[in-house]
């Protein structure tokens, strides 16, 4: 299961952190450097790090891929997507987050899916 | 597309990111929070759309790093606002702010339920999304229902049941009991006809967690998964949304391979063939391609197959398709494809024999422990050190030895230890094994821990070719400028020992070794010191005659250590001084070192600490390694549910490993102890012991007494007669029939094995037979030590091991011949299948002189051997011992005739057992109430619960209640420590014979299969 999803820019910025396993802050603030007993895979898109925390056994390469999907959604629902949509939008980031990933496992992997339902919501709001 | 705006919330991020520096970012964020804690001070004052922007600032701060704790109770209480926009921020940012830990959540358990039981959907697909990603125990207790009752609604859109299908999932790992396991697996196989992919997704993930904790309950599933995947790898059926680079659901397949590899084999003949034809078409129709994510996503279902493959042992054929795929991987360019083929050959490695296969590779993976990514290097040295064997050790240690000078500092301990290992595993010669030592010495000293030169010592004191050679090569190093103190170690040792053998040779008379030696001193520390002195004093013993200008330096030195502050060098100092002075003594003190009795390298035994542990994984493969992931949750309860993590041999250093000097009890010492109490073996008769009864008949014959007796005339008459023969070889005078008495009581020796790893089993006058075993969950190694005591070779050696069916045994290879005095080890490899107390034999025969000598003698691989202790809180115990309610999960027997002992010796014989003790859970202190686990391999690890009940009046009898998930598993159980309590074999046992209406049952019923199997054979 993914246990922590992060994605911070080069300077190290925190643009999103998602945990679906109960941590401390004060662990939280060390886990974005060092989390040795899990394995961390990550992703850059230009200047952002997108990185995933999941069981020693996971299988990797679903895991990098589910990033790209992530991406790809991201992409689409910011059209041409930058870090600033996901600074300015973090709270939008947080409602896509929650329809691709849910209890640490993925949720949705088709993109149609997401982003219509993602229509839906704003339509709420 | 439409940004709903949030001026505030957008201005706010454009100042804070217009900060030049973190003090001003500080003043900023102070500034907001002030502001917004002022706000909330008057909440009523607040619209929902501030109270909405004041909540997404805090997230925006505490994302930031900055401490919003005053905010928790402003998210949770937005919680039940009534309209979806606060609602909605409230249920986000309470799952971002908040951990299932934290007690603000409890406030909201019933909004929540209310959420989920209500008309309205996106309420519902809130509320499932908070407790999926920070439920606790407590949401899994009053909401399990309700969100199982979503999952299998037929009125649901999909939206609602694939959040419900993941938050059933997250309340399973805080609670397995939620998930009813009877009725459970027949909606979780209907689950699995679902046609929408998002809820056959999230019910694949969920399966994964059900079936990697019992896969029992979940057959029916098994061929669903296989149509599911046959259905995905044809690409049939699948809408195209649902396909990732024109491969349908990468991760869909891959979960649903995930899934096949919990269930141990698929027996339905169809289901197979079809699993095999479409792994066969993804091991072959999976191409290296260019763009980067397709190639990413074929692998990734590539590697789970590759997994599956291993896991169901195909065919050969199978197999070698699959090494063949992974030589092709470890020579691509992509890193992430290279290194997933190195890792997954070294797991092949362990799960079948295709080394042969494997070393043809051997030069591609050298290459990768020069890549530039350490995660490919450290794969690359598992690979090397899994592949090694006397073929290859040499190529494979010289290359880890190259690399060793530009390995990075976190690797050289790991790297070292390896080259250690290797060399003394596969040495083609000992000399080149000190080379490899001296080398690592060399090279990586800081890394080199002691027992890796201790051993090196071992090996040249036992080794009398190699004495000359290792005192000539240390000299050669400490002829360098600069020596590594632990080379300065094993030189001053190896030299006081053996420098005198090398008094001919230029540059090694005893003075300029002494000089050599002693200009090191300055340098080292305390702990080297005293190895020097010992060598100072042996150079001074060998040196004929003595040389006077020598030994007052040397005195001089021991004089001035006299004072040394460090006790053990002032110690050393005053005895060596004063034996010195003696003269005489300090030739017998001083002498050379007795060889050191042969045992097992504590470096091999380290590596064999480490494959055990990783062997486990991979003979169940992945399921071991996916439990500890999957039971993530269960884990937390029960730290030792198996889930034992993936301990990795870089790790290892840590293990503290008793060093040789220490003495271990190992059965060399036994067989002296055992000789010098002949006089004390057991004279009673046999048919006394009902235990011994058992077994002792195919053994005695004839009135042990006389027997015995006869015997020790025998030594007497020996020792004064010849200086030839020692006290451990006896002779018997009469060399007559088949009747070998054995010394000591069978069945007290199997008892006292019994509860603990190592003794004695079996001993006669010709023969002893120790045991040694280490446990490990459901794996248990033995190693047999078979020692002839005698001046003369024992023939027709033969061991053959009576398996009840239970177990899974493997013997080693027992010679036909042991030679005189000398002692065979023979591992044995065990395999618990399921709880059983039947016993297995070992039927021992060999011939002696004109004797030839037959027993039957019981193994101690029993039930309590697959036990490990467990505490559990209060909590757990109950939750468990409630939700396990009656037969044949859980019994209860009124026992009778229990042998009277006070409680805590009661408490004291469990947790002998593996059984603990949990005081203070059962409020009468007249109870006892322990728990243990149990291993198997058809079932893992298995909670059992025990309560044992006295009645201080009459202490002869209890009441019992045995618990477990299993009805073989309690029902055993119960029987065991019935057994335990009616008969204590350990304890002295009393001239008086038990009074008859103690024992209404014998201790081991007729109908005990260990009785059966031992009658049979006899």
């Amino acid at each position: 299961m993914i246990r922590f999803i992060l994605l911070q820019n080069r300077q190290g910025k925190t643009r999103l952190a998602k945990y679906y396993v109960p941590l401390e802050d004060s662990e939280k603030h060390k886990v974005e450097y060092e989390f040795r007993t899990h394995k961390v895979i990550y992703r850059r898109y230009a200047g952002l790090f997108f990185s995933l925390c999941v069981d020693i056994t996971d299988n990797e390469l679903a895991y990098l891929e589910s990033i790209h999907l992530f991406v790809e959604i991201l992409d689409h629902f910011f059209s041409n997507v930058c870090e600033l949509d996901l600074v300015f939008n973090f709270h939008k980031v947080y409602l896509i987050l929650d329809e691709f990933i849910l209890a640490g496992e993925l949720q949705e992997t088709s993109k149609k899916a997401i982003i219509e339902r993602m229509g839906e919501l704003e339509k709420l709001d | 597309m439409t940004m709903h705006g949030m001026r505030g919330l957008s201005v706010f991020i454009s100042d804070v990111r217009n900060c030049q520096n973190k003090d001003q970012e500080r003043l900023r964020i102070d500034k907001e929070l002030g502001n917004v804690r002022n706000r909330f001070k008057n909440e009523k004052g607040l619209t929902p759309y501030e109270k909405k922007k004041y909540v997404w600032k805090m997230l925006y701060i505490y994302m930031l790093g900055y401490d919003v704790d005053f905010g928790h109770m402003k998210a949770v209480s937005l919680i039940s606002a009534p309209k979806y926009p606060e609602k909605q921020v409230g249920y986000i940012v309470t799952s971002c702010l908040l951990n299932e830990n934290h007690d603000f959540l409890r406030l909201a358990i019933n909004t929540v339920r209310n959420d989920i039981i209500g008309r309205n959907e996106t309420f519902q697909c809130l509320a499932l999304t908070m407790v999926g990603n920070i439920g606790g125990r407590e949401f899994a207790e009053s909401l399990a229902p309700d969100v199982q009752k979503l999952l299998l609604s037929s009125s649901c859109r999909p939206l609602v049941r694939k959040k419900a299908a993941l938050c059933l999932l997250r309340l399973y790992r805080k609670n397995p009991d939620i998930v009813n396991v009877d009725g459970w697996a027949d909606r979780m196989a209907q689950l699995l006809d679902e046609r929408d992919l998002g809820v056959l997704t999230s019910s694949m993930s969920l399966l994964v967690a059900l079936v990697s904790n019992n896969h029992e309950a979940y057959w029916s599933c098994l061929p669903k998964c296989v149509k599911i995947l046959e259905r995905l790898a044809r690409n049939q059926d699948v809408p195209q949304e649902y396909t990732y680079y024109g491969i349908p659901s990468p991760w869909l397949q891959v979960k649903t391979m995930r899934v096949l590899q919990y269930f141990p084999t698929i027996e339905d003949p169809y289901t197979r063939r079809t699993l095999f034809e479409v792994l066969q078409r993804i091991l072959m129709g999976t191409d290296v391609v260019k763009n980067v994510n397709k190639n990413n996503a074929s692998h990734a279902v590539l590697f789970e197959a590759l997994a599956l493959v291993m896991h169901l042992d195909a065919e050969k054929e199978m197999m070698s398709q699959c090494v063949a795929l992974l030589g092709k991987f470890i020579a691509v360019r992509e890193p992430n494809i290279r290194y997933l083929g190195l890792e997954n050959m070294t797991r092949m490695l362990m799960v079948t024999d295709v080394q042969e296969i494997i070393k043809r590779h051997q030069a591609q993976i050298i290459t990768s422990l020069k890549d530039p990514d350490v995660s490919i290097r450290r794969r690359a040295l598992d690979l090397l050190y899994g592949m090694c064997d006397v073929t290859n050790a040499k190529d494979i240690v010289e290359e880890l030895l190259q690399y060793l000078s530009s390995a990075d500092f976190t690797m050289r301990e790991e790297l070292s230890l390896k080259a250690a290992i290797l060399a003394e595993k596969f040495a083609p010669d000992l000399s080149w094994y000190v080379d490899v030592i001296l080398q690592l010495i060399d090279k990586a000293g800081d890394f080199i821990s002691d027992d890796i030169w201790f051993r090196v010592v071992q090996f040249v004191t036992n080794n009398d070719d190699l004495q000359t050679y290792a005192a000539a090569k240390v000299k050669e190093y400490l002829d360098k400028p600069a020596v590594h103190e632990t080379m300065v170690k094993v030189s001053a040792y190896i030299l006081g020992e053996y420098s005198h053998l090398l008094a001919r040779r230029p540059g090694c008379s005893p003075k300029e070794i002494f000089s050599l030696l002693h200009e090191k001193l300055p340098t080292v520390s305390t702990t080297t010191i005293p190895i020097l002195l010992s060598a100072y004093a042996k150079i001074l013993m060998h040196i004929h005659p003595p040389d006077q200008e020598l030994q007052s330096q040397i005195w001089a030195i021991f004089n001035k250590y006299e004072s040394c502050i460090d006790a053990e060098i002032q110690q050393r100092a005053v005895e060596y001084l004063a034996l010195c002075q003696r003269g005489a003594p300090l030739m017998d003190i001083l002498a050379e070192m007795p060889k050191f009795p042969e045992r097992k390298s504590s470096l091999i035994k380290r590596a064999e600490y480490s494959e055990a542990d990783t062997a486990e994984q991979s003979a169940i493969k992945l399921r071991s390694q996916q439990q500890t992931s999957n039971a993530l949750v269960v884990t937390d309860q029960h730290p030792a549910n198996g889930a034992t993590s993936p301990i990795s041999v870089g790790e290892l250093s840590l293990v503290k490993v008793p060093s040789m000097i220490t003495s271990e009890n190992d059965t060399s010492t036994d067989l002296s102890q055992q000789n010098g109490a002949l006089s004390n073996v057991d004279t009673q008769p046999p048919s006394a012991d009902l235990l011994s009864d058992i077994l002792g008949p195919l053994a005695i014959e004839g009135p042990p007494g006389a027997t015995v007796q006869s015997e020790h005339n025998a030594i007497s008459g020996l020792e004064g007669g010849s200086d030839a023969v020692d006290g451990s070889a006896i002779v018997p005078v009469e060399e007559q029939t088949n009747t070998v008495q054995p010394i000591g009581n069978v069945a007290e020796r199997f008892h006292a094995l019994c509860l603990k790893d190592s003794g004695v089993l079996y001993e006669d006058p010709y023969i002893q037979i120790g045991i040694k075993a280490e446990w490990r969950g459901h794996h248990g190694r033995l190693v047999l030590f078979l020692g002839n005591k005698n001046t003369a070779p024992v023939v027709s050696v033969q061991a053959i091991i009576l398996t009840p069916a239970h177990l899974k045994m493997e013997l080693s290879l027992v010679p036909d011949t042991i030679p005189p005095r000398a002692q065979v080890q023979c591992p044995l490899e065990v395999v618990n299948l399921r709880p059983s107390r039947d016993v297995a034999v070992l039927d021992f025969s060999y011939k002696f002189g004109t004797n030839m000598v037959n027993v039957k003698l019981r193994l101690p691989a029993v039930l309590n051997k697959f036990l490990q202790p467990i505490q559990v809180t209060a909590e757990e115990f109950f939750s468990q011992w409630r939700s396990l309610s009656g037969p044949p999960l859980k019994l209860q027997e009124v026992v009778r005739g229990v042998k009277p002992m006070p409680l805590p010796e009661m408490a004291n014989l469990l947790n002998s057992f593996r059984i603990m003790i949990c005081p203070g859970l059962d409020p009468n202190p007249n109870n006892l109430v322990a728990s243990t686990t149990f291993y198997s391999e058809s079932m893992r690890a298995i909670l059992c619960l025990v309560r044992i009940e006295t009645d201080p009046a009459d202490r002869t009898q209890l009441r019992m209640t045995l618990a477990s998930g299993d009805p073989t598993l309690t029902f055993e159980l119960k029987e065991f420590i019935k057994e335990q309590l009616i008969s204590i074999p350990t304890a002295p046992r009393e001239a008086a014979p038990a009074p008859a209406a103690a024992q209404p049952t014998p201790q081991i019923p007729p109908n005990d299969p260990a009785a059966i199997l031992a009658g049979l054979l006899s």
